[in-house]
């Protein structure tokens, strides 16, 4: 177990990534133990934000910024800011008293 | 600095966490757009700024938006969320020793990836791509192809949101808050001039369309928050409004298809002529985001015929 944690270091990167690998794990326990939606929605979003947090963490090559991360985490920001307006439009269908157009 | 990163992580992880464990909808959604903020500043610290600027605009901003609409629509039986604690409490052992395995696992798994990167061969394509910038060469001409199909899950999810109900109308707020319309008004030329400036930035620093896309989205959510858009929910204009979200992904796709024919491959952008098919394709895909996220706060179709 020692000679694991010899290469681990306590920098910036080692920290984001313990911040990143705690935040999937709380919001993974969230997705599947949150009673309302919207909660899980929340949590859904968090998730989002952490893999994007350790994928960033992945450009920080020896031979500096990788570039391609970067780029591919923005169109995730995108990609997943789509998803929560999906899942709010559906649930507020519910709601709603209006009939469907 | 490392000061800074603790603080930091300390912050996100206080956020997240209250948004998470702690009743309460509004206070929820209000945490997870101040966690949007401390991400931002994460990614500052990171090395992405491009990340930030998308991050602040989307993540605290428009998604921060969405809910709280979404909470006023909502009928008061749906506002108390319950604490996470409160049917949990036997199992708190449990999840904590679930929550630690992963936790160290991902972490273990995080720290001791190989690190390859590609940054080498992007530098060495990066003369003939037409950008300055690696994030904007890359979105807009090395993988273009991600972009294109991004632009067009952002279009299956207006259609998706359009088939469900009619749009929200906008809230008569002038007669409760009559400073914000105008507010609004003169806070627009501000996003028009920040859009314009992260547009023109975009092919040699830091900035280039998704986050101009996304400051003009967010000003446009403003804009629609005060009724000042009134064409939008309009039957009239329904059909120029369908043609505009759908102009971004068509000219996506016109580029596309104009670089198979000069180059023989699927958008290979001749090396000649790609700086001006980048800042053509920057400019209307910004546009086109910044319009699809105007239409999600619309949470439904507008203009049919009442």
């Amino acid at each position: 177990m020692s000679l694991l944690f010899t290469d681990i270091a306590l920098t910036s990167d080692a920290l984001f990534a313990l911040l990143g690998a705690l935040l999937v794990a709380m919001s993974l326990v969230s997705v599947f133990t949150a009673r309302h939606l919207i909660r899980r929605l929340l949590a859904v979003n968090i998730l989002s934000s952490a893999v994007f947090l350790l994928l960033v963490l992945t450009a920080r090559t020896a031979d500096g910024i990788d570039p391609i991360p970067h780029a591919l985490v923005l169109t995730g920001i995108v990609v997943s800011v789509s998803t929560t307006a999906v899942v709010l439009a559906l649930y507020l269908r519910r709601y709603r008293r209006e009939p469907p157009c | 600095m490392l000061v800074v990163d603790l603080l930091l992580a300390l912050a996100a992880l206080a956020t997240a966490g209250q948004c998470l464990l702690l009743p309460g909808l509004f206070r929820a959604i209000a945490n997870l757009m101040a966690f949007g903020l401390v991400m931002a500043l994460i990614w500052v610290r990171l090395d992405a700024p491009d990340v930030a600027l998308a991050e602040a605009a989307i993540g605290a901003g428009i998604t921060g938006a969405l809910l709280l609409t979404v909470a006023g629509q909502l009928p008061a039986s749906q506002h108390s969320l319950q604490s996470i604690g409160s049917g949990l409490s036997r199992r708190t052992l449990a999840i904590s020793v679930l929550v630690l395995f992963i936790t160290g696992l991902l972490w273990i798994a995080v720290v001791s990836l190989p690190k390859p990167g590609l940054v080498n061969e992007v530098t060495a394509v990066l003369a003939d791509s037409g950008a300055e910038h690696a994030v904007t060469a890359i979105l807009l001409n090395l993988r273009g192809m991600d972009t294109l199909l991004e632009v067009a899950v952002m279009l299956c999810a207006v259609a998706a949101i359009w088939s469900l109900q009619k749009a929200i109308p906008p809230p008569p707020l002038n007669n409760h808050y009559p400073g914000l319309p105008t507010l609004a008004r003169w806070l627009h030329p501000l996003f028009l001039l920040t859009f314009s400036y992260f547009l023109w930035q975009g092919a040699h620093a830091p900035g280039g369309a998704f986050p101009a896309g996304a400051v003009l989205g967010a000003g446009g959510v403003l804009l629609l928050l005060t009724g000042s858009i009134a064409w939008m929910h309009q039957h009239a204009y329904n059909l120029l409004l369908r043609w505009l979200l759908a102009a971004g992904l068509l000219f996506f796709l016109a580029t596309a298809l104009s670089g198979f024919l000069i180059t023989g491959t699927l958008y290979g952008l001749p090396p000649r002529f790609a700086s001006y098919f980048i800042i053509a394709i920057e400019v209307a895909t910004a546009l086109s985001i910044a319009l699809m996220l105007m239409t999600f706060y619309l949470f439904g179709r507008p203009g049919t015929r009442q």
